[in-house]
């Protein structure tokens, strides 16, 4: 990167690096001059610290969750694009299941939360991680579907001109075709897999795990721990949809968002 | 019949079933090794139609296209065809020469084959410096040419070009014009070309097919006997003026079947 081309990265990402130190600025400044209780809203600098010093239980009890979200992620986006590739296969099943597929995403999922924990072992990570998945299942289904069937139908034609066969086509154009749609639904499930892990250990689940410290936290009315355990939480769903856009980037080089890096 | 015949289009008709709409009534056509065909009329005469049945990407209701002796479906599956459309109709995801390589990828051609004649094709359509570069980062114009080095890559039998500069400017055009007489000259293959662009038809062509529409047929055919070697004085002989209007009248005797505006488009191409 030059020194320029850093410079316009810089004064791109300028406004928000503003915001967001404003924001902290004035929620600290905030607490001290209307004296908010500390059990209410903590200070961020005091979130800092026991960011730091309750590192021994919180970062292994994040890591833990991490898990969980992660392996829902891999299991539910995995279902979702096998899911997608048998429909877009063959077309019939996809008339029959896709308004139920559509209309199964308004379901809030994270309200079988309690119905998982009492299918699957509430303290094992595998209650979590089929909520994590599920709630990435349908967003990677229905995206991947949209990028499958979406070849132009001019290429598809081409290839035909060619006397290429369907499996030429689908390795050549399609799956190319659906690689920016899947990317952009596995950012989002990259986000749900972390809210699943968390919510999901709210309603039970080991001791050491992340969701769980946080509700017993704040219980006990400590939310200096409760706030740091949330700031862990954040750390890493913002670490996971991260390696989803680095991967992003190196796989979709082509797709027009990501073009003249 | 004699094996001088690239194409024979016997009694082809097509009725798309929606509206029962007779795109292509009765046509009977047939094209020696060599030829640089276009196919000329309004829209809505059948000329894509045609064009797509001899590639044998739709099916004709009835009739037979034969290519180099055999059904068009077999002159498909033996790689006889290259296409070019309207857009370039590139991948995004290859770069210049993957795109040139996708039909010697599908033939299996070996890596060191491919390569060599991705290079040659490169130097053809004059592109050497951008082997490497994305389809977006070209011009329009010179994303049809990787398209048109992408189509004769494999030397296919037959060039099928569906108005391959019709989404260009004038000057890009008729750059272009050139360009692939002097490939066509080079690798001498037959050459069936959708337009609507009269001058264009009349300048490339050793035949011009003028099609009428509702239901398309062929109005008549003109030969055009202008020297084999062209350039851009061709554009200023008399004789090319005789032949434009030969052509504008065959599609203005037709006239009577035209909508008002397809008339206009027609003739201020010629221009």
């Amino acid at each position: 990167m030059t020194a320029r081309a850093a410079g316009d990265r810089f004064v791109e990402w300028a406004p928000a690096i503003a915001v967001f130190v404003l924001g902290i600025a004035l929620w600290e400044g905030a607490i001290a001059a209307f004296h908010i209780q500390q059990f209410l809203l903590p200070r961020p600098s005091d979130i800092g610290k026991t960011f730091w010093t309750s590192r021994h239980l919180l970062w292994p009890a994040g890591w833990y969750t991490f898990k969980e979200a992660l392996g829902g992620f891999v299991i539910g986006s995995s279902l979702g694009v096998v899911c997608a590739t048998i429909v877009a296969r063959f077309e019939a099943i996809g008339t029959a299941l896709m308004p139920v597929a559509i209309a199964a995403s308004a379901i809030p999922i994270i309200a079988f939360a309690p119905i998982f924990d009492v299918w699957l072992n509430p303290l094992s990570p595998t209650s979590k991680m089929a909520i994590a998945g599920v709630l990435c299942f349908l967003p990677v289904l229905v995206n991947t579907l949209r990028g499958l069937q979406s070849a132009s139908p001019r290429q598809i034609e081409l290839m035909r001109s060619y006397a290429a066969g369907e499996v030429e086509i689908w390795r050549r154009v399609r799956v190319p075709t659906a690689l920016p749609y899947l990317f952009t639904a596995l950012k989002v499930a990259s986000v749900l897999a972390m809210i699943g892990a968390v919510v999901g250990e709210y309603f039970g689940g080991a001791f050491n795990a992340l969701g769980v410290l946080i509700r017993s936290d704040a219980q006990i009315l400590d939310f200096r721990t409760a706030w740091a355990g949330i700031l862990v939480a954040s750390l890493l769903g913002l670490s996971l949809y991260g390696g989803v856009v680095l991967l992003e980037r190196v796989v979709v080089r082509w797709a027009p968002e990501n073009r003249g890096s | 019949m004699s094996t001088d015949v690239v194409v024979k289009i016997e009694k082809v008709t097509k009725v798309f079933p929606r509206g029962n709409v007779i795109a292509l009534q009765d046509i009977d056509l047939a094209l020696v090794p060599g030829e640089f065909v276009s196919l000329i009329g309004p829209s809505g005469c059948g000329k894509s139609t045609l064009l797509r049945i001899v590639g044998d990407l739709i099916e004709p209701t009835s009739g037979t296209v034969t290519v180099n002796g055999k059904p068009a479906r077999r002159a498909r599956l033996d790689h006889d065809y290259g296409i070019v459309f309207q857009d370039a109709v590139l991948f995004d995801w290859r770069t210049v020469s993957k795109n040139i390589a996708v039909p010697l990828e599908l033939l299996g051609w070996s890596r060191e084959k491919r390569k060599q004649r991705v290079e040659e094709m490169l130097e053809l359509v004059e592109l050497a410096g951008f082997a490497d570069h994305h389809p977006w980062q070209l011009s329009g114009g010179m994303q049809q040419r990787v398209s048109i080095a992408r189509a004769l890559a494999f030397e296919p039998a037959l060039l099928l070009m569906d108005e391959p500069f019709g989404a260009l400017d004038e000057m890009t055009r008729e750059r272009l014009n050139l360009e692939l007489l002097s490939i066509w000259q080079q690798l001498g293959s037959t050459v069936v070309f959708v337009t609507h662009s009269i001058s264009e038809a009349v300048f490339l062509s050793t035949r011009v097919v003028v099609m009428s529409p509702r239901p398309g047929r062929i109005a008549g055919i003109v030969d055009i006997d202008l020297p084999a070697q062209r350039s851009v004085e061709t554009r200023e002989d008399p004789r090319y003026f005789e032949l434009v209007t030969q052509v504008r009248e065959l599609l203005r005797k037709r006239g009577e079947h035209l909508l008002p505006e397809e008339e206009a488009q027609l003739l201020e191409t010629a221009e």
